[in-house]
């Protein structure tokens, strides 16, 4: 099981918008581990990726609170679904004389860049989802890391395909389409089967 | 009342304030509750010159809150408030927390420094989209004209559809002043905003399912039942498939007291027999109710052996508190319609006469019934005698405390918007403003106030608003001389220390004359029911407030309780009853 969802929520771009989510984490409770933001190809829309921690009972209420919000456009919880999750990690790490060789060969195996070098240290950057960039900082820390700056896990569901329609309807039917409407069909085929096979 | 003047200067240039008042009209506002300062003055000279629209003065914000709230709670229409920035403007808050826990559809609009001063900790700033932002369904700070008509439009759109709530506009003066030459934008759905209305199909066929097999289902019902309109469609079911309802506290009147399928109120200070029933229930049909903990008491013990069918508007109220079998979203009054109309259609109706007859039996076994301590006035027999005496379209306000209890437990209501109450907030206060607001929102209706000698104290200056506009109410005073809820508390949980809770009120009869309005002292149970005709006589007559201060038993007790933490079956039952499984 999964203990950390990412969560995408579109939202309208207006002044305010993201201490309105924010605040609503804060105020339920919800941990968030990661968080970002930034407009979409449309300007009048924004995207915040959360990363949340908890389990399913958690995750079903943040999805629904963060609904109720009048500036909140559409939420997807994209957890357990094909997609692609990308981080942004900086880190100043020691790196003596000594030690350059073995650092320049981790940062290879992470596909980090060397951004900037001198006598005591290295700055690396590397990109990669949460598995990946805790990955690597298990690894550099007994190096003796300076310092590090990270962004919040952005992601993206990897298809429209039959897996992408079925989390958009698994809420029970009432999942908005991406025009706006309620797409019960689908839902109402699946829970058919699933009372059928109940039975 | 204003006697609007025409505008001096017929070419004057249109404004922002003009603007709002048009498009305040094109809402179908009748009413504003609200007061006047630096930072509203233009919109309170707009609404003065266009005359329409009435305005009430009120002795202070909080209370246009909740004038706005029992406006609304009585008609179903949005209720408006206006106020100036910072003081003003905060002085909302607890109304604004009110409506946001309740449910109840509201559009303040509170006047701002203007934009250039804006993050200036200028006079009379308050942060108030900052400060509303947990406690409203919505809320916005306007920076141009241009966005006047839509944010206007769709602010109502979003207070009363759905779940409604409270939606704050926070208006900048200069936006006020700025000329304005746009007509009204067509009110439109924002997007991602889509209240869903009707339920799935085959979740309702689920439900039914469920339904059909239960051997021990209650339906428990909740405000939400009113707030659609859904009274009809709860009797019918309950009808069609003989199941008990019970009603929580914002849900009385959805529900008539005198139906034999009715159980009364659940949770901390419910019906001994509502909690059992519930306590045994196999089935739970939930519809309008959030599932709070005064319904609950201690969740791991609250219906063990039920299985939940919850119908909910709003999504995040199911599974919220409780895992649910059958989640239905949508519009009580629809879902509602629908399974009656599914239930119509069983071959069998599900024999459940025997949970019945057990319910019948808890209701012989803890009745309702309360300690008598003459020559001292029992508080509740008083509400019995108002729940005899008036007609049951009356409506009736409450504040909060034990007298608000009491009313619950007692007092029969037959139709839905005949109780108004703060529920979910517990607002001490709450009853004056909100029976005026009640009152001009309904004024063919008798309106009468049962309020506790605390929570009528902190609102006590809306007995001016009251009189001027006069509003023709019965208040009537619970008086124990106590903050009698802690009081109780302290007896039972914390050894009878009785830490600040001895009141000494003012004589409040002679405080409702000082005022401009009536009132008397009721010290016996004999002057009890001539006072109260006399009342609702000169209430009526002369379109007054007039205050009973019925002097009650000081340490009565509200009673069954489930003590705080505690589950629901171990309830306190009521005096002379014994708890046994």
């Amino acid at each position: 099981m999964e203990n950390f969802s990412p969560i995408s929520v579109l939202v309208r771009n207006e002044p305010g918008v993201l201490s309105r989510v924010s605040g609503l984490f804060a105020r339920r409770g919800f941990n968030i581990y990661s968080l970002a933001v930034g407009e979409t190809d449309d300007p009048k829309v924004s995207r915040i990726s959360v990363v949340v921690a908890g389990e399913a009972p958690i995750i079903d209420q943040v999805v629904k609170q963060l609904r109720r919000l009048v500036s909140v456009i559409m939420v997807s919880d994209l957890t357990g679904r094909p997609r692609v999750e990308r981080g942004l990690l900086l880190m100043k790490v020691n790196a003596p004389h000594d030690k350059r060789g073995e650092l320049m060969q981790l940062a290879q195996i992470f596909r980090a860049r060397v951004d900037h070098v001198d006598n005591q240290s290295l700055i690396l950057e590397v990109t990669g989802n949460r598995e990946k960039l805790e990955a690597f900082i298990d690894i550099l820390r007994p190096h003796g890391i300076q310092e590090m700056a990270r962004t919040g896990q952005i992601a993206m569901a990897r298809s429209q395909g039959p897996m992408a329609d079925y989390w958009n309807d698994v809420a029970a039917g009432y999942d908005p389409d991406q025009d706006g409407t309620y797409n019960i069909s689908r839902a109402a085929e699946r829970l058919a089967q699933e009372i059928e096979e109940q039975d | 009342m204003n006697t609007p003047a025409k505008p001096q200067d017929p070419k004057a240039a249109f404004t922002g304030s003009d603007a709002v008042v048009a498009c305040l009209k094109h809402q179908g506002v009748e009413v504003i509750f609200g007061m006047t300062g630096g930072a509203i003055m233009p919109l309170y000279d707009a609404i003065f010159r266009d005359g329409s629209i009435q305005h009430v003065i009120v002795g202070h914000e909080q209370g246009a809150a909740h004038m706005a709230e029992g406006y609304a709670r009585a008609t179903g229409k949005v209720g408006v408030v206006m106020t100036t920035s910072g003081p003003g403007a905060t002085n909302l808050v607890t109304g604004l927390a009110d409506a946001f826990m309740d449910s109840t559809p509201m559009v303040a609009i509170t006047g701002q420094v203007t934009s250039n001063l804006l993050g200036n900790d200028a006079f009379q700033e308050a942060d108030m989209r900052g400060i509303t932002m947990p406690i409203t369904k919505h809320n916005y700070q306007i920076s141009s004209v241009d966005e006047l008509p839509e944010v206007l439009a769709e602010a109502f759109f979003v207070a009363l559809s759905g779940r409604p709530g409270p939606v704050l506009i926070d208006l900048p003066k200069d936006v006020m002043t700025a000329p304005c030459d746009h007509l009204l934008a067509a009110p439109s759905a924002p997007s991602g905003y889509q209240p869903h209305y009707r339920g799935n199909p085959l979740q309702i066929g689920r439900a039914l399912k469920v339904l059909a097999q239960a051997k021990q289902p209650v339906i428990l019902a909740g405000g939400g039942v009113i707030t659609a309109g859904a009274h009809e469609e709860l009797r019918e079911l309950a009808q069609v498939t003989g199941i008990p309802v019970a009603n929580t506290l914002m849900g009385l009147g959805s529900f008539p007291a005198d139906n034999d399928l009715f159980l009364g109120m659940p949770g901390m200070h419910g019906t001994g027999y509502a909690n059992l029933a519930l306590h045994h229930a196999d089935v739970i049909l939930c519809v309008g109710t959030r599932l709070v903990d005064r319904v609950t008491g201690k969740l791991d013990s609250f219906a063990p052996k039920a299985q939940f069918i919850h119908i909910d508007v709003d999504a995040s109220e199911i599974g919220k508190n409780l895992p649910c079998l059958v989640p239905i979203v949508g519009d009580a009054r629809s879902v509602l319609a629908d399974l009656a109309r599914g239930a119509a259609e069983w071959a069998t109706k599900p024999d459940i006469s025997e949970w019945l007859s057990q319910i019948e039996a808890w209701k012989n076994c803890y009745p309702m019934v309360y300690a008598d301590k003459p020559p001292a006035i029992a508080p509740q027999a008083v509400v019995e005698l108002l729940g005899r005496i008036l007609p049951q379209e009356t409506i009736v306000v409450t504040g909060v405390g034990q007298h608000q209890m009491y009313t619950a437990q007692f007092y029969p209501f037959k139709e839905p918007r005949t109780f108004i109450t703060s529920g979910g907030l517990g607002t001490m206060g709450y009853g004056l403003p909100a029976a005026v607001g009640a009152k001009i929102g309904a004024p063919d209706k008798e309106v009468v106030l049962i309020d506790g000698d605390g929570s009528f104290l902190m609102t006590i200056q809306e007995l001016a608003t009251a009189v001027r506009y006069k509003v023709g109410l019965v208040v009537l005073i619970l008086n124990n001389n106590f903050l009698g809820m802690v009081r109780q508390w302290q007896e039972m949980f914390l050894d009878k220390r009785q830490a600040e809770t001895d009141l000494q009120p003012p004589p409040y009869a002679r405080v409702a004359q000082a005022f401009g309005g009536m009132g008397r002292q009721v010290m016996t149970v004999d002057e009890l029911e001539p006072a109260i005709a006399w009342a609702r006589q000169q209430a009526a007559e002369k379109h007054l407030p007039v205050v009973l201060d019925v002097a009650v038993e000081r340490e009565a007790l509200v009673l069954p309780m489930v003590p705080p933490g505690g589950a629901n079956a171990d309830f306190i039952p009521c005096p002379g009853q014994k708890r046994e499984e």
